[in-house]
């Protein structure tokens, strides 16, 4: 990949990231989120991790931002108000961000692996539904059939919460 | 050149930019959005790793890639848990507002 399209993307990504932090109204937010996700499945892309890029736009930017906008429109929520901030807490908060931020360059800048370049690919990746399909039913049979578990619990759970009382 | 490293810093801005978010904001949907922000950086370092570390045949190490399927796949079902049980707190006290929740602050 040009490294001009990794920074393109990076960028997107990481200023509708921060658009998503923020952004006062909950649908601007959401939206967003949408973008952010659209540049690190292009991300993805450049890895030659097609099959993760596409999984990444049809889950999150599909299925998982209509739930977000849905929740939205059903509970109404405008922009909030601008309320008295707290700015002692809001000082903290920024400054553990900013401390994790300056651990991860750290690790990372003194990581030998970092500064090597990616190794250039035998093969071709594009039969990689093949290869993750047959790994994952192969080797990662269990844990497969305990994430459908997982999936079945949630939907139960989701259900059970949204009826009128909860018993 | 792009190396490892431009991966793995991005990563961790996003990360970072999750983090905070999660530490400043005080809307509940938005502290869920960011959740799945953080979720995303570990899958971009998870795949930039997975592309790096090469088989011996020549093709890229797809367990990260299988391990990026299941994080999508339980952060999915998360996002619906947690979504349901921010309308069944609206119901109850109508609002999303972190600091209007306080039954059980000490």
């Amino acid at each position: 990949m040009p490294p001009l399209l990794f920074w393109i993307f990076a960028l997107l990504m990481l200023v509708f990231g921060a658009a998503v932090v923020i952004n006062r109204n909950p649908v601007a937010s959401a939206l967003s989120l949408v973008v952010s996700f659209l540049g690190l499945a292009a991300l993805f892309m450049s890895l030659d991790a097609y099959f993760v890029g596409i999984i990444q736009v049809l889950v999150y930017a599909g299925a998982i931002m209509v739930l977000f906008l849905f929740i939205i429109m059903l509970l109404d929520l405008r922009a909030e108000k601008l309320r008295k901030i707290n700015w002692l807490a809001s000082a903290g908060g920024l400054l553990v961000a900013l401390a994790l931020l300056m651990q991860i360059f750290y690790v990372v800048g003194n990581l030998h692996a970092a500064q090597e370049k990616f190794p250039p690919l035998v093969g071709s990746t594009t039969d990689d539904v093949r290869n993750i399909g047959l790994l994952l039913f192969d080797n990662y049979n269990a844990p497969f059939q305990i994430v459908g578990i997982l999936v079945l619990v949630a939907t139960v759970g989701v259900v059970l919460l949204s009826k009128r009382e909860v018993r | 050149m792009v190396t490892l490293g431009h991966y793995l810093i991005v990563s961790g801005m996003l990360f970072t930019i999750g983090f905070a978010g999660v530490m400043l904001r005080r809307n509940l949907i938005i502290i869920l959005m960011s959740l799945e922000l953080m979720l995303n950086a570990a899958n971009l370092s998870l795949v930039a790793f997975s592309r790096f570390h090469l088989q011996p045949n020549g093709l890229p190490s797809y367990n990260a890639q299988v391990f990026v399927f299941f994080i999508i796949t339980v952060a999915a079902a998360e996002v619906a848990v947690g979504l349901a049980i921010i309308v069944a707190l609206f119901r109850i006290r109508q609002t999303t507002h972190v600091e209007d929740i306080t039954s059980l602050k000490f």
